[in-house]
């Protein structure tokens, strides 16, 4: 089991958590005309990378949602970074 | 029967003997002995039959490395299948059998299967079995093959305790190296946890004639008192078995005999591996004869439970280390020849009962044959965490290389096969000082198989798998080695090729004239021993891994009579009253229809949206537009996936400019939620968007039917409810008792309804009330099942049952968001696709069935008429509608919607009916009812 660090809550167990999206994908402005690829590449073409990986995840038990960065071969977490904008 | 029991000797305790059978007969052994050594001192060596061929075979090693001595054991009516002899600490009373063998392992009648080798090799049944089908074969080849069977009942309390755990340092291996590295890191201020797979420490330290000038007993336990004084812990008789993601490491922790063992899931920062090392098997004329045993399994009968292996014993090794062993023999009485396996071709003679060596030059009479052919270090926890393995020349052996992180090893496990060296490499290491691994004293003689011999020279003892075999395999081009593996089972059994794996590669090389480690290894994979499926589940089972949510008024229900069942993850009434459920489902229908129902609706979702851009966020979410709803309307919505799929549906009461209560599905709250936590924190300002969910800070009672104003009326809510001042799909704030109450004109009925909201508190008040109101009109609790025949009877839908992972908004026939909402919502973008406007699609229709028909059964299959009928939709909702009389069904069918009138076929296990579509409402299609104006 992995350990994962919510970056509100700390280190916590895999089970806590939920994957939510591949980082960085940007919903079509569908108030615009859509093509169907770039429709069907937003909703199904995922990257997964080999290696060095942004995902965003929810921490369910806190409901905050976050990118955490890892490596998708040795499983090494390598950040976790609050969506959230720095509070002033 | 002669005793091979050493007068003295080992950590038995000959004051206490134990009284025990194997396969009937009666055998006597002392505490601390395991079932496997007492059986050895009995002078026992048929312990069991070969998987395939059903030979008798004997033990090969002392411990977990043991391939053959596998055997049902019971104790005070606990019976468990697949003990490991050499594992299982012998109790007072065990009765033992061996598996694979009837009547007994000395007689098994299935020997015979032995003469049939030649047609019996590897991929036999690949090869044999073909025509016309193996599925008429297996059954009886499953029967003739396997191991031990499982018993038909059910152990009682048999349970696994879980626990979670960290440390500093977790020292893997409790023998010379592991206890010293546990001393020296816990002396350092590292908080250690030693764990080891025996019940007593000590590993192979009892071998040893004196350690650090002590004897080996008197110096374990200065290790242990050293290591509990400086704080470290120490966990006996529990394996670790596997190192999973971020350290995990899977410990299980034995208990008395017949419990399941206990899981520590223990996370340690630094993991020192001192597992130890094994014999390497050799190869030769038949080497899995009773009488056969690796050398240090027999130093290690000798020194633990001070049992000799035999008298005359020809030692079978190619190095160095063997010549320690041998000579503690000689001194404990055995007369010794040596054998070459370099330059000799040895094979056995005897069947049941070992008689002679023939090195192949001459004949020596022995009764047993103690074989080494190297030392391999035990490098499972190694692999599982990602640690490389080099290849060692002079050990012949693959040895850690590259380590993976937070792991290190030393001792044998590290091939420094020494004493000395290896305390000295753990003290340092378990200081965490740097170290590099020490020179090694073996010498060692590389090791050929002897190929394209006649004798059958075993590699895999406890699948069977013979020198020929990889011979043929390799013939055949499964050369690499993970399908060697495959092809042949090697090393595929319970012992995972312990002693195996070397033997197999070794043979590999040899037939394909290749160094060893170009063959390379196979994966490790966890677990390292067998470990019962109990250890992994534990207590988390039903309710615990998955809690019903609960009503604050289940205690009303209970006392009600209510059946309380689970509806979507709550436990709730499906009908009140014992007896036929069918009657009082049935009754409550109707008097909802007739008078009024009351139902307990708590588990409608109560999720508050809230905030300046909660109206813009919800017209982002909901497919329906509910930018243009007023404060104090409510309006019937789906949300759906990216994907255009209806995801859920529910009503949204715009309470105020920015403040939205969303009342989704009873059993999609949790996902709504979450739903709406990633979109607003994923794409919006989190700081102008707030999602509440008070789902279960409110009840809700609601009363449908056409008595439902007066009911309500005699609450003194001090609310207008005439149908002009309260019309329906608006709600109002009233008190009762001083707290509010949020009364919502919805419905799910198709009647006249109120939905009541109370805080949880005052939950029982307001139901007490609602009921004693209810006893004027002839009104009283219904359940969800009443329910959902009055939702049907209307063509109100229930998501996941009358929609399905295909279904969007317009087969539903709400098509007007999809035409006419400009602005931008999840799933938008999908309804436009060429799937989405596909004429063929399933749509939601009703389903009338002939006069005086049998209600159809849900998931019944629409098919079409001809020669292939193939499924065209199905049935998703069948009642009785008591209050109309006659069946009432919805169903998703292929162009449903414009085939109203048309009649279909309707398929159910055999048996074809008619059903006629129409449209998707039995009950009050005009609305008056509803509405009740």
């Amino acid at each position: 089991m992995q350990i994962f660090t919510c970056p509100f809550c700390g280190p916590r167990d895999e089970r806590e958590f939920h994957f939510v999206a591949e980082q960085g994908k940007v919903r079509p402005d569908t108030t615009q005309s859509v093509s169907d690829a770039d429709w069907a590449a937003y909703l199904h073409t995922q990257r997964n990378e080999k290696g060095r990986v942004r995902e965003v995840w929810m921490h369910t038990t806190c409901d905050e949602v976050f990118v955490m960065e890892r490596h998708s071969v040795s499983m090494e977490v390598l950040a976790t970074t609050a969506l959230r904008k720095e509070s002033t | 029967m002669t005793s091979f029991r050493m007068p003295t000797g080992g950590l038995i305790d000959r004051t206490q003997p134990i009284s025990f059978t194997f396969d009937g007969t009666a055998y006597q052994g002392f505490a601390g002995d395991t079932l496997a050594s007492a059986l050895l001192a009995n002078g026992v060596r048929v312990m069991g039959r070969s998987f395939k061929y059903h030979r008798p075979r004997s033990v090969w090693g002392a411990w977990v490395d043991e391939p053959n001595a596998i055997m049902t054991v019971s104790l005070d009516g606990r019976d468990l299948p697949n003990c490991l002899a050499t594992t299982t600490p012998l109790e007072d009373g065990m009765q033992a059998r061996s598996v694979n063998a009837w009547p007994s392992a000395q007689f098994d009648i299935k020997g015979g299967l032995d003469l049939f080798h030649r047609w019996l090799a590897a991929g036999f049944y690949y090869k044999t079995f073909i025509w016309p089908d193996w599925h008429l074969f297996e059954p009886s080849i499953r029967r003739m093959a396997g191991l031990g069977a499982v018993s038909h009942d059910v152990l009682d309390g048999y349970m696994s305790d879980q626990i979670h755990d960290r440390c500093d340092v977790l020292v893997v291996g409790g023998g010379p190296a592991g206890l010293v590295a546990a001393v020296a890191a816990a002396q350092s201020g590292q908080q250690v946890v030693l764990v080891d797979d025996h019940p007593t420490l000590g590993g192979s330290g009892y071998q040893y004639d004196r350690i650090e000038d002590m004897d080996p007993q008197g110096w374990v336990a200065a290790q242990v008192q050293a290591l509990t004084a400086a704080g470290g812990r120490l966990l006996r008789g529990t394996t670790a078995f596997g190192v999973y993601d971020h350290g995990l490491v899977g410990l299980a922790e034995a208990g008395p005999f017949g419990t399941a063992p206990r899981l520590w899931r223990m996370r340690a920062d630094r993991i020192i591996l001192a597992s130890g090392a094994l014999d390497r098997q050799i190869t030769f004329a038949n080497n899995d004869r009773p009488g056969v045993m690796s050398l240090f399994g027999a130093a290690e009968y000798l020194a633990r439970y001070g049992v000799m292996a035999g008298r005359d014993i020809a030692v079978l090794s190619n190095h160095s280390f063997a010549d320690r062993v041998t000579q503690r023999l000689t001194d404990a009485g055995a007369r010794i020849v040596p054998v070459d396996p370099v330059t000799d071709t040895p094979r056995v003679i005897g069947v049941k009962t070992l008689k002679a060596i023939d090195t192949g030059t001459r004949t020596h009479p022995v009764d047993t044959v103690l074989v080494s052919g190297g030392v391999t270090p035990l490098v499972h926890l190694w692999r599982h965490a990602g640690g490389k393995l080099d290849w060692c020349d002079q050990r012949q052996a693959f040895v850690p290389g590259a380590a993976p992180k937070g792991m290190v090893a030393v001792g044998a496990a590290n091939g420094t096969f020494d004493l000395e060296p290896a305390l000295e490499e753990a003290r340092g290491v378990g200081a965490a000082e740097t170290t590099t691994r020490p020179s090694c004293s073996i010498k060692l003689t590389r090791l050929v198989p002897k190929l394209g011999t006649t004798a059958r020279q075993w590699i895999d003892l406890q699948h069977d798998v013979t020198l020929k075999d990889i011979e043929m395999a390799a013939r055949e081009n499964y050369v690499s080695v993970e399908h060697l593996k495959r092809y042949t089972t090697l090393g595929m059994a319970s012992d995972q090729g312990k002693t195996s794996n070397m033997a197999g590669l070794a043979a590999m090389a040899a037939v394909q004239d290749v160094a060893l480690p170009e063959v390379g290894t196979t994966t490790f994979r966890p677990p390292f021993v067998p470990i019962p499926l109990e250890t992994y589940h534990g207590r988390i089972s039903g309710e615990l891994r998955n809690p019903v949510k609960r009503l604050p008024l289940e205690a009303r229900h209970r006392a009600a009579d209510a059946a309380l069942c689970e509806y979507g993850g709550w436990l709730r009434p499906g009908w009140y009253g014992s007896g036929d459920p069918k009657q009082h489902i049935q009754a409550e229908a109707k008097m909802a229809r007739e008078t009024a129902g009351i139902l307990d609706g708590s588990p409608l979702g109560k999720i508050e949206v809230m905030g300046p851009d909660a109206e813009a966020f919800l017209n982002f979410v909901y497919y329906n537009t509910i930018r243009t709803m007023k404060p104090g309307q409510i309006r019937y919505g789906f949300m759906l996936t990216e994907g255009g799929i209806v995801y859920d549906d529910g009503v949204v009461s715009r309470v105020g400019q920015n403040r939205f209560i969303v009342s989704c599905s009873s059993s999609h709250v949790d996902g709504v939620r979450a739903h709406l936590e990633a979109w607003r924190q994923d794409g919006n300002d989190p700081d102008r968007i707030f999602v509440h969910d008070l789902t279960q800070h409110w009840a809700t009672v609601t009363v449908t039917g056409p008595k439902a104003r007066d009911l309500v009326g005699a609450l003194g809510l001090e609310v207008d409810l005439s149908a002009a001042a309260f019309p329906h799909m608006t709600f109002r704030e009233a008190r009762f008792h001083g707290h509010t109450v949020r009364i919502a004109r919805v419905s799910f009925s198709g009647d006249l309804c109120y939905e009541m909201s109370i805080r949880a508190s005052q939950a029982e008040r307001l139901w007490d009330a609602v009921v004693a109101a209810g006893q004027a009109v002839g009104a009283a609790p219904i359940g969800i099942e009443a329910m959902s025949i009055l939702r049907a009877e209307k063509g109100y839908i229930i998501i996941g049952k009358d929609t399905d992972g295909e279904t969007m908004p317009h087969d539903l026939g709400v098509s007007a968001p999809r035409d006419r909402k400009t602005a931008a919502y999840i799933g938008d973008r999908s309804l436009q696709s060429e799937t989405a406007q596909e004429a063929c699609r399933k749509t939601l229709v009703g389903l009338a069935v002939a006069e005086g028909d049998a209600p159809l059964v849900t998931g019944a299959h629409a098919i079409t008429t001809g020669g292939s009928p193939r499924s065209v939709g199905y049935v998703t909702s069948s009642y009785f509608s008591p209050f109309l009389g006659h069946p009432v069904a919805m169903g998703l069918i292929e162009g449903g919607a414009a085939r109203i009138g048309e009649t279909i076929e309707v398929w159910h296990d055999g048996e074809r009916r008619t059903a006629t579509l129409c449209a998707p409402c039995f009950y009050d299609p005009d609305g008056g009812r509803l509405h009740a104006g």
